[in-house]
C-alpha cells in the first residue's frame, strides 16, 4: 500500500524585545547563569507579570503578515505543569482566545505553489535552562538550573497538517522564517534557538481523509534536522504499518548524529495542563485603528517583493524566490541593483559565487566582505566590456580578501579585456594555423568545433581577450 | 499615662505637638507586647531593635521641626503574606519557614515613604485559607475580648494586635473576608478596598482576582488615612486601578441625610445568631433615625455565593501555590528524584487546609470536571456581579452584618471545612464582585463580643461607606473600649 | 459518593501531594460533602451567561519595553535550597 504522510508544524519563534515578556529583564543570549533575573521571572511569592507592549504588536504584525485574522478580544492562560525550568510551574501562554487565528502562507516545492494554513498564532514565555550533571539528562544525578531564559518572549506558530513531505515542511518554515525576518520580530538565529520546530507527522493511506495516529519531534532547530527527521520518521511508520503494526501517539527525540528518532519512553501519564484564564493579566482588546496603524507600518513580505522583482526586472520566478527568500539577501539584491547594475546579472552573481563563498565561510550575506556597492561596480564593468564574466570571477574572487574597489583590482592586475582586433588577430591567426583538424571539422559543418579554437585564443590571451570578438573573427577568417 | 490604647490620627497630633516622642510612643506600645503578647499570640515576627530605631529617625525630624507624614513614627504590623524586604515572610506556613524577601511589596514602599514605625509580622492562617487564624503553622492567636475565641481570621493576627493595642494599625488581606470578619469578631475597623485600588504586588497570592490588602485600625479616621497611604495605581500590578485617588480623609464627616441604605433580605436569614442580627438592626435604626432612607433589596444569587467563591478561590489557589516546590526557595523535603522531592516538600510543608483547597481547586479545573465546577461558578460570578450592579442603581450602599455570629472558641469548628465555609456568607460576595466593604464594631453580644455592621459600596466608591461609616461611629463609643484581655467568664 | 479513592489519587498526583492511606478517608469525605454541596450551582441558569474571571472590568493594560535593572545574583539565590556555581541545585529529573 501507498502512504501519504500528514505533517504539521508548531514553530516556536523568540522575538526581538529588550526586554522580557512579563518583566524588565534584560532578553539577550549568552549572559552568565541567573543573571538576567528578577522576583518577576523567579516567580517568588507574591510577584505579578505586566504585559510587554512590544510583544503584542510584534504578535499582531506577525499575524497580519501570514494573512490571520487578529482576534480582538484576546487573553492570557495559564498552562500548568510542573518543571524545574519553569519556577511558577505554569507557563503563562494562550489558550481558547490566541491574539491571532486562521491564516496561511504559500510556499513553492519544485515550482509547485502550494498554501499552507496557519491555526493560530499565540504569545507564550520561554521556561529556563537546565544544565545536566551527567552527559545526558537519564544519567544524572542531579541538574543545575538558570533563569535567563525564563521569560523570553515567544510567538507559536501552529500549522495545519497540511504538508505531506519533508521539503513541503521545509518549504514552510523557510517561508515562516523569511516572513519573521522581514518585519524584523525575531533574530531568527537558529543555532541559537531562536526558531524551533515541533514536528506532528502521521501517515495514511493514499487517498484516505481521515487522520492516523501522529508522533510528535520536539524542538526541531535546524532545516537539516527538520528534513531528517521526517523522512526518518515518514520510513519509520511506513515500516510499522507494512508490517501490520500500530503507530504509537508518543513524543520521540530526534538525534542528529544517528540521523533517527528515538521513542522517549514516557509514561505518557495523560499531561492535564488545567489551563485557566491568568486573572494577574487584563485582557488585550485590539481596535480597528490599532490593526490597521500595524499593518501600514508592515514592510514588503516576501511574496509581494517577489513579483515585483519578477515584473520590475524580468528575474525568472525561480530567481526572484531565492533572492526573496531572506530580507537580507533582498535587501543585498536591491543594494546592487541601485548602483546601475543590470538585475539579471545581479541577481546570478548573487546565487552564484556570493552565495558559494559565504556558505563555504559560513557567513551572514549582512557580514559578506563583499558589499552590495562593490559586486554593483564589478557588474558595471562587466557590462561596459571592461572584464568578461569569466575575469570577473578572478576580480570577484580577489574583492573577497582585498578592500579595494574593482577598478582599482582590474588595473593593478592588469586584467583589462583585449578588445583592439590587432591585439587579437595574432592569435586567432596561429590558433587556425596550429589546428587544422578544428578547422577542417568546421568548415565541414560541424559548428562545435569553434569552440576549441575560441579555447585556444583565450588561452594565448590569457583569458583577456573579448570573447565575442574573438568568436567574431574566428568566424569571419574561416568564411574566407 | 499610656498610649496604646489611642488612634493613630490623636498619636499623630500629639507627636506633632511633641506631648510624646516616637521613641516614647514605641517603647509604650513594645511594653504592652511584653505584657499581652504572651496571651494573645498576634505575632510571628517582632522586630523591636529595628522598630526603636525608626521611631528615633522620626523624633531626629521632629527635632529640626520638619513636618512628619500622617503615619511617621506610629507602630504598626503587617501580616506576614506581605513581602518586606529582609525581613521573613513566612505566610504562617513551613513551607516558607525562613523565606526572606529580596524585594519589598509595593504597599511597603508607600508605607516606608511615611517612616512609620513597624513592629513586626502577624499572624494568619496560612498563606491566608481560613477565617480563624487556627490554620497558622505556627502558633494560635487568642481573641482580646475572650482569650478561648478565635480572633477569626485570615488576618487574625493584625485584628488581634489592633484590639489588644499591641499595633495602632495593621494591614490585612481580604480574599474573602479575612479583613473584615477578623475585624469583627476583635471589634476594630477593617476595610476591604475596592479591588485594583492598592497593588498586590508582593501580596502573596491566595486568589488573585480576589485578593486585596486594607488596613484595621482601631477607628474610621485611621483607616481613610491609612487608605490615603496604600492607594493607587501601581506599574507592577497590571489589575491595579488607573484612577485617580481621592483625599479620603475629606469622607470623615457626619452626613447620611438622604444617604440610600439597601437592605438585602437574603443576608438575614437563617443562621443567623440573633444577637448579631438585633444589633446590626438597631445600628440601621440609628442610620434611619440620622436621616438615611432605608430600602429592602434582594441579591438573588446570595445563596451561590460560597460555592461560587470556594470553587474560584481553590481553583486561583492550586496554582498560585505550585511554585512551592523546593526547587528555587522555601524549604525542601529531599528525595529520590525530582518529583518525589517536590511532593515530600508540599506533603510535609503544608498544612491541612491549605492541602485540601489545592485538591479542590485542581479537582474543578481537571479534564471533566472544569464546565461543571470552575467555569460554571466563573458564570455564576457574573450573576452575583449584575446582582450588585442592579442593587447599586437604586441605593447608595449596602449593609449586613460582617459576620452572622461573633467569635467562637478555638477548636470548635476546624475540623469541619464546610461549616467554616458557611460562616462567610456575608463577606465573599463583596470579593467576588471587587466592590469594598467596611466592617465597624455596631454592638456586643450578651458575652460581651463585639458584633461587626459591614457597609458594602460600590466600585471605588470607599468615600461614601467611610463617611457612612464614620457618622455612625460618632454616634456611640465601641470604638474606644479596649478589649478586657481575659479568659471566659 | 461523588469524590472516589481514584478520584483523589489522581488530584493528589496534579497537586504533587501525597496522601497516606489512613488519611484519604477523611480526606474524601470532606472534599464529597464540599463538592456535593457545590452541586447547588447546577440549579443556576447559566445557558446564556459569559463567564467572569476579573472582579472589575479591564484591559490593555502594557509594560513599555524598556530594561530595568536585573537582581544581583546573590540575592537572587539568596533563598535557594540547594545552590552550585551560581545556579540552583536540583535532584535527578526522570522524564514524564
Amino acid at each position: 500500500m501507498n502512504y501519504e504522510a500528514v505533517i504539521g508544524l508548531e514553530i516556536h519563534c523568540e522575538l526581538k524585545t529588550k526586554t522580557k515578556i512579563f518583566c524588565g529583564c534584560a532578553t539577550g543570549f549568552g549572559a552568565e547563569q541567573n543573571t538576567h533575573v528578577c522576583p518577576v521571572c523567579l516567580g517568588l511569592p507574591g510577584v505579578l507579570p505586566t504585559i510587554n507592549k512590544r510583544v503584542v504588536e510584534f504578535a499582531i504584525k506577525a499575524g497580519l503578515a501570514t494573512n490571520c485574522k487578529i482576534n480582538q478580544y484576546s487573553k492570557f492562560d495559564r498552562k500548568n505543569y510542573y518543571y524545574p525550568d519553569l519556577p511558577k510551574n505554569w507557563q503563562t501562554s494562550q489558550y481558547d482566545l490566541p491574539i491571532c487565528v486562521n491564516g496561511w502562507v504559500d510556499i513553492d516545492v519544485d515550482g509547485e505553489k502550494k498554501r499552507i494554513r496557519l491555526t493560530r498564532i499565540h504569545m507564550e514565555e520561554d521556561a529556563g535552562k537546565l544544565v545536566h550533571s551527567g552527559t545526558t539528562i537519564k544519567d544524572s544525578l542531579s541538574s543545575d538550573v538558570d533563569y535567563n531564559r525564563t521569560g523570553v518572549p515567544l510567538l507559536e506558530i501552529v500549522s495545519e497538517p497540511d504538508m505531506r513531505s519533508a521539503a513541503e515542511a521545509r518549504a514552510y518554515m523557510e517561508k515562516i522564517k523569511a516572513i519573521m525576518e522581514y518585519i524584523d520580530v525575531s533574530n531568527c538565529r537558529m543555532e541559537e534557538g531562536n526558531l524551533r520546530a515541533d514536528i506532528n507527522v502521521s501517515l495514511r493511506p493514499e487517498g484516505s481523509e481521515t487522520l492516523g495516529t501522529r508522533t510528535e519531534m520536539k524542538n526541531i532547530n535546524s532545516f537539516k534536522n527538520l528534513e531528517d527527521a521526517i523522512n526518518y520518521e515518514i520510513e519509520r511508520q511506513t515500516e510499522v504499518l507494512e508490517d501490520g503494526g500500530h503507530v504509537v501517539q508518543e513524543t520521540r527525540t530526534f538525534d542528529p548524529a544517528r540521523g533517527i528518532t528515538l521513542s522517549m519512553r514516557s509514561k505518557e501519564n495523560a499531561h492535564d495542563y488545567r489551563y485557566m484564564p491568568e486573572p494577574d493579566l487584563p485582557p488585550i482588546i485590539t481596535s480597528d485603528e490599532t490593526i490597521e496603524k500595524y499593518r501600514q507600518e508592515l514592510p514588503e513580505l516576501p511574496d509581494a517583493r517577489r513579483a515585483r522583482l519578477e515584473k520590475e526586472y524580468g528575474l525568472s520566478d525561480y530567481d526572484a524566490g531565492i533572492i526573496t527568500s531572506s530580507r537580507a539577501m533582498a535587501e543585498y539584491f536591491d543594494a546592487v541593483v541601485g548602483t546601475g547594475a543590470d538585475p539579471k546579472l545581479a541577481a546570478n552573481w548573487i546565487m552564484g559565487d556570493l552565495a558559494k563563498n559565504l556558505n563555504e565561510e559560513n557567513l551572514d550575506i549582512a557580514q559578506s566582505p563583499v558589499s552590495a556597492e562593490r559586486l554593483g561596480k564589478m557588474i558595471g564593468l562587466i557590462m561596459k566590456d571592461t572584464i568578461s564574466g569569466k575575469i570577473a570571477k578572478k576580480v570577484f574572487k580577489e574583492m573577497w580578501t582585498s578592500p579595494d574597489d574593482p577598478e582599482k583590482i582590474v588595473k593593478e592586475k592588469g586584467l583589462v579585456q583585449i578588445t583592439d582586433t590587432s591585439a587579437i588577430e595574432p592569435a586567432v591567426d596561429a590558433a587556425i594555423a596550429s589546428n587544422p583538424k578544428a578547422v577542417a571539422e568546421y568548415k565541414g559543418g560541424k559548428k562545435k568545433a569553434l569552440g576549441a579554437l575560441v579555447g585556444q585564443v583565450m588561452k594565448a590571451t590569457r583569458g583577456k581577450a573579448n570573447p565575442q570578438m574573438v568568436n567574431q573573427l574566428l568566424a569571419q577568417k574561416l568564411a574566407e | 499615662m499610656r498610649y496604646f490604647d489611642q488612634p493613630a490620627h490623636v498619636l499623630h497630633d500629639m507627636l506633632k505637638q511633641k506631648e510624646i516622642s516616637a521613641v516614647e510612643l514605641t517603647q509604650d506600645v513594645l511594653k504592652r507586647i511584653d505584657e499581652v503578647e504572651g496571651s494573645v499570640g498576634a505575632y510571628l515576627t517582632l522586630t523591636k531593635e529595628a522598630a526603636l530605631e525608626q521611631a528615633g529617625k522620626v523624633d531626629e525630624k521632629l527635632a529640626k521641626g520638619e513636618e512628619i507624614p500622617f503615619l511617621a513614627g506610629i507602630p504598626g504590623a503587617i501580616k506576614d503574606n506581605i513581602c518586606t524586604k529582609g525581613i521573613k515572610t513566612t505566610c504562617a506556613s513551613k513551607i516558607l519557614e525562613h523565606f526572606i524577601p529580596p524585594y519589598d511589596a509595593t504597599v511597603m514602599t508607600k508605607l516606608k515613604a511615611e517612616s512609620p514605625v513597624l513592629l513586626g509580622k502577624t499572624n494568619l492562617d496560612e498563606f491566608a485559607m481560613g477565617g480563624s487564624t487556627e490554620n497558622s503553622a505556627y502558633h494560635v492567636t487568642r481573641n482580646p475580648w475572650n482569650t478561648d475565641d478565635v480572633p477569626g481570621g485570615s488576618s487574625g493576627g493584625s485584628a488581634a494586635a489592633v484590639a489588644a493595642g499591641t499595633a495602632i494599625w495593621a494591614l490585612g488581606s481580604d480574599t474573602g473576608g479575612s479583613i473584615r470578619q477578623p475585624a469583627s469578631f476583635c471589634g476594630v475597623v477593617g476595610l476591604k478596598p475596592t479591588y485594583g485600588r492598592v497593588s498586590r504586588y508582593g501580596l502573596v497570592a491566595y486568589a488573585s482576582s480576589l485578593d486585596q490588602i486594607g488596613p484595621l485600625t482601631r477607628d474610621v479616621a485611621d483607616a481613610a488615612h491609612l487608605l490615603n497611604v496604600i492607594s493607587g495605581h501601581d506599574d507592577m500590578d497590571a489589575t491595579s486601578s488607573a484612577t485617580v485617588v481621592p483625599d479620603f480623609t475629606a469622607s470623615l464627616r457626619e452626613d447620611v441625610k438622604g444617604l440610600k441604605i439597601g437592605l438585602p433580605k437574603e443576608y438575614f436569614t437563617k443562621g443567623m445568631d440573633p444577637e448579631v442580627e438585633r444589633a446590626v438592626r438597631a445600628a440601621i435604626e440609628t442610620y434611619r433615625s440620622l436621616g438615611a432612607e432605608v430600602i429592602e433589596i434582594s441579591l438573588p444569587h446570595t445563596e451561590y455565593a460560597i460555592s461560587t467563591y470556594y470553587l474560584i478561590a481553590p481553583a486561583e489557589a492550586a496554582t498560585n501555590l505550585q511554585r512551592y516546590d523546593g526547587v528555587s526557595y522555601g524549604e525542601r523535603v529531599e528525595g529520590s528524584d525530582l518529583v518525589e522531592m517536590m511532593t515530600n516538600t508540599r506533603t510535609e510543608k503544608f498544612g491541612e487546609e491549605v492541602k485540601r483547597r489545592i485538591m479542590i481547586g485542581n479537582y474543578a479545573l481537571s479534564a471533566g470536571y472544569y464546565d461543571a465546577y470552575y467555569l460554571k461558578a466563573l458564570k455564576v460570578r457574573t450573576l452575583i456581579q449584575q446582582d450588585y450592579t442592579e442593587a447599586f442603581s437604586r441605593v447608595d450602599v449596602i449593609m449586613c452584618p460582617t459576620a452572622p455570629t461573633t467569635a467562637y472558641p478555638i477548636g470548635s469548628m476546624i475540623s469541619d471545612p464546610l461549616q467554616m465555609y458557611l460562616q462567610d456568607i456575608c463577606t465573599v460576595p463583596l470579593n467576588l464582585a471587587g466592590l469594598p466593604g467596611i466592617s465597624i464594631p455596631c454592638g456586643r453580644s450578651s458575652q460581651g463580643m463585639p458584633i461587626g455592621l459591614q457597609i458594602i459600596g460600590k466600585a471605588l466608591d470607599e468615600e461614601t461607606i467611610l463617611r457612612a461609616a464614620y457618622t455612625y461611629e460618632q454616634s456611640q463609643d465601641y470604638h474606644k473600649e479596649m478589649a478586657p484581655l481575659g479568659g471566659k467568664h | 459518593m461523588k469524590v472516589t479513592k481514584k478520584d483523589l489519587e489522581n488530584v493528589a498526583v496534579l497537586s504533587r501531594l501525597s496522601i497516606p492511606e489512613d488519611e484519604q478517608d477523611k480526606y474524601i469525605g470532606q472534599m464529597d460533602a464540599i463538592l456535593t454541596y457545590m452541586d447547588n450551582l447546577s440549579a443556576v441558569d447559566t445557558e446564556n451567561v459569559k463567564p467572569t474571571t476579573y472582579a472589575l472590568p479591564m484591559a490593555n493594560v502594557f509594560r513599555e519595553d524598556v530594561v530595568k535593572p536585573s537582581l544581583d545574583r546573590e540575592a537572587a539565590l539568596s533563598n535557594a535550597p540547594l545552590k552550585e556555581n551560581g545556579y540552583f541545585k536540583v535532584p535527578k529529573v526522570l522524564e514524564d
